[in-house]
């Protein structure tokens, strides 16, 4: 059986890899929650890494349609072929299969992260309800129906913008991934910058979560603005000391105009 | 099996269907828990809840199931510092220690933990004994034991009662967070497409175009359709000043969802002190010279606007029912704020009245009458999360369900 523990980039909690175990085992979607910036997109990758699959990406935007992960039939094409006189009684021809097809189709188990779902219109999930939990759909246009040779494993992010339906959540797995604490995020950064030393990397640490226990900040800095100071940092060959003090190129951790000024009061610098 | 531990969790608030009873119960065949409790914990989290903010709940139920553990609470003084100068965790066979600690009831390990309290009188750092660090005994810390409990120190190795028992989703639970974001989510509530409406079909349908032309063997049909188009019109109004003040913070986090999720075909906002007479104001200082006539809002703005206000309505009775009551001295009103009140429930068929106040403290008191009275003629909900969804969906409601 296959099993994930984590990669050499991507740090899991223990609760985490549990999930995405349990989740695999019980043939469940895996719904993944959390902070922006906690790494839910890279978790697929990750997972797909560990266990030598390929990855399929579904990214979902606010007028995707759940039909678009099956099936296009592109119309336009049939239209223009039918102009020039070619044949257009084939359909086959003009039916694109989108990622969730694709993920069907395909001979090996693969992983199939559907990015965002919450981006997507209110009664999107409710849409997938069946191809999720059948793998099948069906082609009305070709009478055909697709059926997935290998069970993907499903992997879903939501940043909560939207709440999801209730029939769509009793058929997944929830995990939601917290902010991590000062030990795991020591971790998280060693695997990125395996060659940071020690010293260093605790300072930041400690300058990076005093900046976020900061309470009148509105959007508290997450991993990949932790990830992009500390190399920032360390190309600008800053002083050990000027770090916690001074917090330099405090840009790159906050995004907000407000942040940045409550910051500098904060540690009374220009 | 353990049918109650499901029953203590739907006592507990959480929904937990019967479908994902059985998917607990297939993890359990195949042993997805491991054996551990702790495997059970998560394997029972990830299967059951669907919500950070029910996290909370399913701690405590769980800790109240698998009890005993949160009465450690008070270490003695010197046992802190002992645990308080750890060792790192010294090699021991993984395999032994499970055998020698595993399957020990809680009971036991609890009474054996007060009896080590008693007996202890020095650090004893590294062993399987004794309460201490970097070992393989039950009690303490920076150590290994299946059965463990953790005394002082950070987690490492952790068991499942004890991290049920530390609650430490307690701030995700919905019913105590206010977030701009949860509002403004909250907020996509107030969706109604003209798609679903009566409209004119002005937009282009590419697809049903191409089949028509299709059909028609190439030759061009246009087809039209009803464009998607959030309808929703909403009127807000908000209490000013006074009372109010204490409330600005949430105030201004509500005014700031409902202004950026921009969604709205129009969003109109007016304010008010205390209850609203001949005049609202186009400003929260509610100054003469950004008043505008309350009459003139009801003629222009039609019927189907959504009406949301925000508001203590907590004033002295006579502001609301006398005329000539409103708290501004120079200001005499002909009418009292009662009937400009029902002025606006007789125009506008959706109407709903939001409450900073929390709801436990709306009647009883005789200053807060006003607020009973109000309530009778507007249905009211508490300014919180799930008071916001509640009056949302009371607007987006079928006609005739206020």
């Amino acid at each position: 059986m296959n099993y994930f523990e984590g990669s050499s980039s991507y740090v899991a909690s223990e609760d985490l890899m549990r999930s995405v175990n349990i989740a695999m085992a019980l043939e469940k979607p895996l719904l993944i929650k959390g902070e922006p910036g906690t790494g839910k997109t890279m978790l697929a990758q990750a997972v797909a890494d560990a266990l030598g699959m390929e990855l399929v990406i579904w990214n979902i935007k606010s007028t995707t349609k759940a039909q678009d992960g099956l099936y296009v039939y592109d119309t336009v094409q049939r239209l223009y072929d039918s102009q020039f006189g070619e044949s257009v009684s084939d359909i086959h021809k003009y039916i694109k299969l989108g990622k969730l097809g694709e993920a069907f189709r395909s001979e090996k188990k693969v992983i199939l992260l559907i990015d965002e779902i919450d981006k997507a219109d209110l009664e999107f999930p409710n849409d997938l309800l069946w191809e999720l939990d059948r793998m099948e759909f069906y082609i009305p246009e070709t009478q055909e129906t697709v059926k997935a040779k290998q069970r993907p494993v499903v992997i879903i992010t939501s940043n909560a913008e939207k709440e999801l339906p209730d029939a769509f959540l009793r058929r997944c797995i929830f995990h939601y991934i917290a902010f991590p604490n000062e030990q795991m995020m020591a971790d998280i950064v060693q695997a990125h910058y395996p060659d940071l030393e020690r010293d260093f990397c605790e300072q930041v640490l400690r300058a990076f979560y005093r900046i976020r226990e900061v309470g009148s900040i509105q959007k508290k800095p997450s991993t990949s603005e932790l990830l992009d100071w500390i190399q920032a940092l360390r190309i600008t060959g800053v002083s050990l000391e000027s770090v916690e003090r001074e917090v330099p190129f405090s840009g790159v951790l906050m995004k907000k105009n407000e942040d940045l000024d409550t910051l500098s009061k904060r540690w009374g610098h220009r | 099996m353990f049918y109650d531990f499901l029953e203590l969790l739907r006592t507990y608030g959480l929904k937990v269907s019967v479908n994902e009873w059985l998917t607990l119960l297939e993890g359990l065949k195949q042993d997805l828990h491991g054996d551990s409790l702790l495997g059970f914990y998560y394997l029972a989290r990830a299967v059951l809840v669907k919500s950070e903010a029910d996290f909370d709940r399913f701690d405590a139920a769980f800790a109240r199931y698998f009890k005993g553990i949160e009465s450690i609470k008070e270490l003695p003084k010197e046992l802190e510092d002992w645990l308080a100068q750890p060792i790192t965790q010294r090699p021991y066979d993984k395999d032994e220690v499970d055998k020698k600690f595993g399957g020990m009831p809680l009971e036991e390990i609890m009474r054996q933990f007060e009896e080590r309290m008693k007996e202890q009188h020095e650090i004893h750092n590294g062993g399987s004994y004794w309460i201490g660090t970097g070992g393989t005994s039950m009690f303490g810390h920076g150590g290994y034991n299946p059965n463990g409990i953790r005394i002082g120190g950070t987690s490492r190795n952790r068991s499942a009662v004890q991290i049920a028992s530390e609650r430490k989703f307690r701030d995700y639970r919905e019913d105590s967070v206010l977030e701009l974001r949860q509002f403004q989510i909250a907020f996509r509530r107030l969706r109604q497409f003209s798609a679903d409406m009566l409209g004119p079909k002005d937009v282009l349908d590419v697809d049903a175009t191409i089949q028509e032309t299709c059909d028609h063997a190439g030759q061009l049909n246009l087809m039209f359709t009803r464009p998607r188009r959030n309808t929703v019109k909403v009127l807000l109004l908000f209490d000013s000043g006074g009372s109010m003040d204490e409330y600005a913070s949430l105030c201004t986090t509500l005014f700031q969802a409902a202004n950026k999720s921009n969604q709205f075909q129009d969003l109109k906002v007016y304010y008010f002190h205390n209850c609203f007479y001949d005049y609202l104001y186009t400003d929260p200082f509610c100054l003469r010279s950004a008043q505008i006539p309350t009459e003139w809002v009801l003629q222009n703005l039609p019927q189907d606007y959504k009406v949301i206000v925000v508001g203590d309505a907590y004033m002295s009775p006579y502001e609301l029912l006398s005329p000539g009551g409103c708290i501004d001295y120079y200001f005499n009103n002909e009418e009292p704020g009662i009937t400009w009140i029902r002025k606006f429930t007789k125009r506008y068929q959706k109407m709903v009245w939001l409450n900073p106040i929390p709801e436990d403290f709306w009647s009883g008191s005789y200053y807060r009458s006003t607020i009973d009275t109000v309530m009778r003629e507007v249905p009211m909900f508490p300014l919180s999360v799930q008071g916001l969804e509640r009056s949302l969906k009371a607007l987006m409601a079928a006609h005739g369900q206020r």
